[in-house]
């Protein structure tokens, strides 16, 4: 199951968080910078996924952005960093600019909520992940 | 739509909810809105909205849009995650969802499907076939092209459906042939060089060691391990090293194929693949290859990044070291890495378990001998290096046993010893507690002349220390130094296996407690009596005392003239007590005086302050000392040859000896070993904290009770002979009884706690198989309340308190009146997503008799459940409150055994029902009863008639019943559970409620006189 999924930039700042378990308010803070440090510190030749107390942390790293997601220990690993992967794609093809995904937040909790519910997969169909937002735009445009 | 789409935690997410549920209720024509709508329902939703949402809900399962019905079906599975008991009418739709024509809709109804699987196994199994040809047909490309990724069809779909399908087929071989095909169909699909197969084959190789196991797919899927674990992709490795972890448990011979390979990723530059090899090393251990792999993981805990891991990996190390150690030094010198790398972050339990094994031994007597001889040896030399850094819990299991053993060994005589324990003293670093345990040990050691000087010098220095129990040990450090034969009585040697006998009723200063009245004193008080009276007594100026509150609870019972003891020692002699509130101001002056003369003060506070804190096991300070000390040096090192390939070829041979010919319970890490005598040891360990507090109460009673008689005697100024002479012969007491408690910290005598061992094992776990199964399996909400067994619904009960966490486990209780019985119900609900295992629940009390409701047992406890157990209780013994002390203990879903303690207290009016007699039967009871209290209590006045209104109010706030009332005089009675009777007589006078209270039970009058004042004050 998944616990939260952030993205951090590479100064180590939270740019989107989701949470799927009740996490503290106070204690987010804490933990992401926890989570960041831990997945910064990491190189290229090692291991995407960590330990982290008692669950593992799967990262991606696109350029500045790192998306890290927590899950429980049962979760298999190498899909979870895949479905991290296709969450990207569909960004790319909504968004036509990489900058716009940072001004755009509300839309990425759109798509980030039609991949990933109550901590489980829900969606992973590319089309149907982006067709409620497609006719959001179609109704603000129109 | 922003307002919906941005962030969905809002903290009025409950008016919101409310607006969607307009939205909805509006029955939008609007796609959007009704779609936005859903995905807040979903995610978000309040437990008491749901019947009012829920036929909306079910009516867009109809909906022509693929999205709203797949939408709808998720709000249901939210439904179904957060009150399972509402959606149950509804199953048949799920079907409907299942065979929907549109595959999203149909993966969404899988979720409900895992979940309910997950719980239930057995109520799917006709559902297989059907996963099945989902599966065979995902697999087939059968879905549009748009489901791909990487052309892959619909991956995360497939490892969905194959978590079911081995859910489905686990224990199961009639269902398990039905999946074989489709699993060796997938595996042959699954050959694409893509990370999103290499998933899917992830979680086949699971299923495939789940489900009933098929040779030709085994061999496949160690193949499949194969590929992953020799893959230079890191990521695959850790994958593959993950599902050997896995598969070894079922399959430990998989080790030896890969065994190169796990000697490579030892070495792993890594950390994290370093740490999952560990942990599949640990899972194959066995009395064999024990040294090695212990030393491995020593080895990585030496540059251990974090405390979690730490943490963990040196409860298994000590684990594997109990369990398989070849041998004493051996063992020894693993437990001294561990506890100086561990430090104090450590559990608790493994110095607790250490340290009864010590002192329990093994079968032989020479063997218990050198064990604990070699162990003194080790820890001198240790004391004899450089001890800065040593954590304090390792210092303490030090201490211990030097106290202890030290004697055993000939090359060190005793002073040698106290020397290094008067070395560690004087460091700065050791904390108090500790300094508590070293001069335990002194006390135990210091013999002969030097070792006499040694302790007055010690004592000298910290018999003045601020903190109590230091100052306690310091003043027996003094004591005992000076009187050897008063400390072989005290502190016998050898003694850990002798059944330590605590006379809790204190009968041994009956005598003098009747020696003491006769000379006039007053009687005895229990103390939440005293407390009543000091706070009334408010207006006294007690500054002079205020330095600490033992002192000034001390004071007080001075100028009241009662002994502070919590066991009701004098209750038959009881004298007038109700008029010592208008004395006390005369007394005060005088009192103060003659202690301030006697200088008698301070030293009587030493020991009746220090007297509450006994229990010495360890507590450990947060700071974490990773350094490692002069014990590193001694761990085996292997010897180096000087090809590499050979030292590997060594090292595989040592790691996996055994594994192929030792049994495979031996390799699923279960006990089964020679060693496992020290495993029980560890089971154990829960039982000896709790003896230990329950043997600790009773002698601090007598320290107070002594140092109170004491004062009274002094008080009165006129000491008989008598009582002095009782006084001279009781004080050896006092420490004797502390001694001994001390020095069986953390291991009293064995018998009694096998006896423990077994009362919980017959009457712990209870089950709940009874509430699991009303569940329907279902899952659950959670909500304790909703698992209260349908016979207690109903009856008058307590709220649900919650009484500890540990981990996801969470447990709460409550008690329901049921007739003339009191039920304790404890709930513990698992909100992670994982079984908890072995799942023991003991509970104790001394004031209760605590017997278990229900017979059967539950082991397991599954995610998202509640398991709920019943016992009955009695009074034992009545006191203000009753508490029951319980241990829960439970296998983390990792292996690793957990204990959790917790209490329940209630106050004894539960217990209290009305007694219904007569008022001629009411004369004959009471002068048959021979215990008796009085007390003036307050009278509420409400204008006409304040006797009745008062005994009315009690009658209702305590169950009581009203016999009669003649003019200024009532009667009521009432009975403690199991008939033991209670009778009080009211007398209006002077405007108070004078109150006799009469009962054959010593405590019960106090503690019900107790109650009575409460309920009036409240008033």
């Amino acid at each position: 199951m998944i616990k939260f999924l952030l993205m951090v930039n590479r100064q180590g700042q939270t740019r989107l968080s989701r949470y799927y378990q009740p996490v503290e308010l106070t204690k987010r803070a804490a933990l992401e910078a926890d989570v960041v440090r831990f997945c910064l510190s990491r190189n290229k030749e090692q291991c995407s996924f960590v330990e982290y107390k008692d669950f593992r942390l799967i990262y991606r790293q696109y350029a500045a952005l790192y998306i890290v997601v927590g899950v429980t220990d049962a979760e298999n690993e190498l899909s979870i960093y895949e479905l991290v992967h296709n969450f990207v794609e569909v960004l790319d093809k909504y968004f036509s600019r990489v900058v716009s995904i940072m001004f755009n937040l509300d839309r990425v909790h759109i798509i980030l909520d039609e991949i990933i519910q109550n901590g489980h997969i829900v969606e992973t169909n590319k089309s149907r992940i982006l067709a409620p937002l497609t006719a959001l735009d179609k109704m603000a445009d129109g | 739509m922003k307002r919906l789409s941005s962030t969905f935690m809002p903290s009025n997410w409950l008016s919101r909810a409310q607006r969607w549920r307009k939205e909805l209720d509006l029955q939008s024509t609007n796609l959007i809105e009704v779609c936005m709508a859903l995905t807040v329902v979903s995610q978000i939703f309040p437990k008491e909205m749901i019947p009012a949402i829920l036929p909306l809900v079910e009516e867009k399962l109809n909906h022509p849009k693929e999205i709203i019905r797949r939408k709808a079906v998720l709000a249901l599975y939210k439904f179904y995650l957060i009150a399972p008991n509402q959606v149950q009418h509804i199953h048949n739709k799920f079907r409907k969802a299942l065979c929907d024509k549109d595959p999203g809709v149909m993966t969404a109804s899988l979720h409900i499907y895992l979940q309910m699987i997950q719980e239930n196994p057995e109520g799917y199994k006709d559902l297989t076939g059907s996963f099945v040809n989902i599966l065979k047909q995902v697999v087939g490309g059968k879905l549009p092209i748009d489901f791909n990724y990487h052309s892959v069809p619909a991956p995360w779909l497939q490892i969905h459906l194959l978590r079911i399908l081995s859910f489905l087929g686990k224990n199961d071989l009639r269902t398990s042939e039905l999946i074989y095909e489709v699993l060796d169909e997938s595996l042959r699909r699954a050959e694409m060089n893509r990370n999103i197969t290499y998933a899917i084959l992830y979680e086949c190789v699971k299923c495939i060691y789940t489900i009933h196991p098929k040779s030709n797919l085994l061999e496949k899927a160690a193949k499949c391990i194969g590929n992953f674990v020799l893959s230079p992709d890191i990521n695959l490795k850790y994958l593959g090293l993950k599902a050997l972890t896995y598969v070894i448990q079922q399959d430990p011979k998989m080790a030896l194929q890969h065994q190169m390979t796990i000697i490579e990723c030892l070495d792993h530059p890594d950390l994290i693949i370093k740490r999952e090899t560990l942990e599949l090393l640990f899972r194959i251990t066995n009395a064999q290859n024990v040294v090695v792999i212990v030393e491995k993981m020593l080895e990585f805990l030496q540059n251990s990044p974090d405390d979690y891991t730490t943490i963990d990996l040196v409860g298994k190390v000590a684990e594997l070291a109990e369990k398989y150690a070849p041998d004493n030094e051996w063992f020894i010198e693993t437990m001294n890495t561990v506890f100086s790398l561990g430090g104090d972050t450590m559990q608790p339990d493994i110095p607790n378990s250490f340290l009864k094994l010590l002192s329990e031994g093994f079968d032989s007597v020479e063997e218990d001998r050198k064990l604990r001889l070699f162990a003194v040896d080790s820890y001198v030399s240790l004391l004899q290096g450089e001890t800065r850094k040593l954590p304090q819990c390792f210092l303490q299991v030090i201490s211990w046993v030097l106290g202890e053993y030290s004697h055993l060994s000939e090359d060190h005589n005793r002073s040698t010893v106290l020397r290094l324990l008067e070395k560690l003293l004087d460091m700065k670093q050791t904390s108090s507690e500790t300094k508590c345990w070293i001069l335990m040990a002194m006390t135990k050691l210091c013999e002969g002349t030097a070792g006499v000087c040694v302790a007055q010098q010690v004592s000298e220095t910290y018999i003045s220390s601020m903190d109590t129990v230091l100052r306690q040990r310091a003043q027996e450090l003094q004591h005992l130094s000076q009187d050897s034969e008063l400390r072989e009585e005290v502190l016998p040697r050898d003694s850990g296996l002798d059944p330590m006998e605590i006379d809790s009723s204190l009968s041994f200063l009956d005598e003098f407690v009747s020696g003491a009245l006769a000379a006039g004193a007053a009687p005895y008080k229990p103390p939440h009596q005293r407390q009543e009276e000091l706070a009334e007594a408010k207006v006294l100026s007690l500054e002079p005392y205020g330095l600490a509150l033992p002192i000034s609870m001390s004071s007080c019972s001075i100028t009241d003239r009662h002994s502070p003891t919590p066991l009701s020692m004098s209750s038959g002699l009881s004298g007038d007590s109700t008029d010592v509130s208008h004395r006390a101001g005369l007394k005060l002056d005088g009192v103060q005086r003659v202690w301030g003369r006697d200088g008698y003060l301070a030293k009587k506070e030493s020991v009746e302050e220090a007297a509450p804190v006994q229990g010495l096991t360890p507590v450990h300070s947060p700071s974490l000392q990773n350094e490692g000390d002069g014990s590193h040096s001694q761990t085996p090192t292997p010897t180096p040859t000087p090809e590499p390939d050979r030292e590997k070829e060594q090292l595989a041979s040592s790691l996996f000896f055994g594994v192929s010919s030792q049994s495979s319970v031996c390799l699923m890490g279960k006990p089964d070993s020679t060693f496992n005598r020290r495993r029980k040891a560890k089971v154990q360990a829960p039982g000896v904290t709790e003896q230990l507090s329950s043997s600790v109460a009773p002698v601090s009673n007598a320290v107070d009770n002594l140092l109170c008689n004491n004062l009274q005697d002094s008080n009165i100024n006129s000491v008989s002979a008598a009582s002095s002479k009782q006084t001279c012969e009781l004080s050896p007491r006092v420490p004797a009884a502390n001694g001994t408690c001390n020095t069986d910290c953390g291991l009293p005598e064995s018998d009694r706690k096998r006896s423990n061992l077994s009362i919980s094992r017959d009457n712990g776990l209870v089950d709940a198989d009874s509430a699991l199964s009303e569940d329907q399996g279902s899952r659950s909400d959670l909500c304790p309340s909703s698992y209260l067994p349908a016979e207690l619904c109903g009856l008058y009960r307590s709220e649900i308190a919650p009484l500890c966490t540990a981990h996801s486990l969470e447990l709460s209780a409550c008690h329901v009146h049921q007739g003339d019985d009191m039920i304790l119900i404890i709930f513990i609900s698992n909100s992670s997503d994982s079984q908890v295992l072995q799942i023991r629940l003991d509970l104790k009390s001394e004031q209760l008799k605590v017997t278990c409701v229900s017979d059967s047992s539950v082991e397991n406890i599954k995610s998202h459940t509640v398991a709920v157990y019943q016992y009955s209780l009695a009074v034992k013994r009545p006191g203000v409150d009753v508490e029951v002390d319980g241990t829960l203990s439970f296998l983390l879903p990792a292996g690793t055994p957990q204990t959790k303690h917790f209490s329940y207290k209630l106050p004894l009016t539960a217990f209290i029902r009305p007694l219904l007699i007569s008022t001629e039967e009411y004369g004959t009871m009471w002068l048959g009863f021979s215990h008796e209290v009085k007390q003036n209590l307050t009278l509420v006045d409400d204008g006409c008639e304040p006797l009745t209104f008062t005994l009315n109010l009690l009658k209702n706030r305590l169950q009581l019943h009203l016999v009669e009332i003649i003019g200024l005089e009532g009667i009521l009675a009432c009975r403690l559970l199991q008939n033991q009777p209670c009778l009080m007589h009211c007398r209006v006078h002077a405007g108070a409620l004078a109150v006799w209270l009469r009962s054959p039970v010593p405590e019960l009058p106090d503690c019900l006189v107790y109650h009575c004042q409460r309920v009036l004050q409240e008033k």
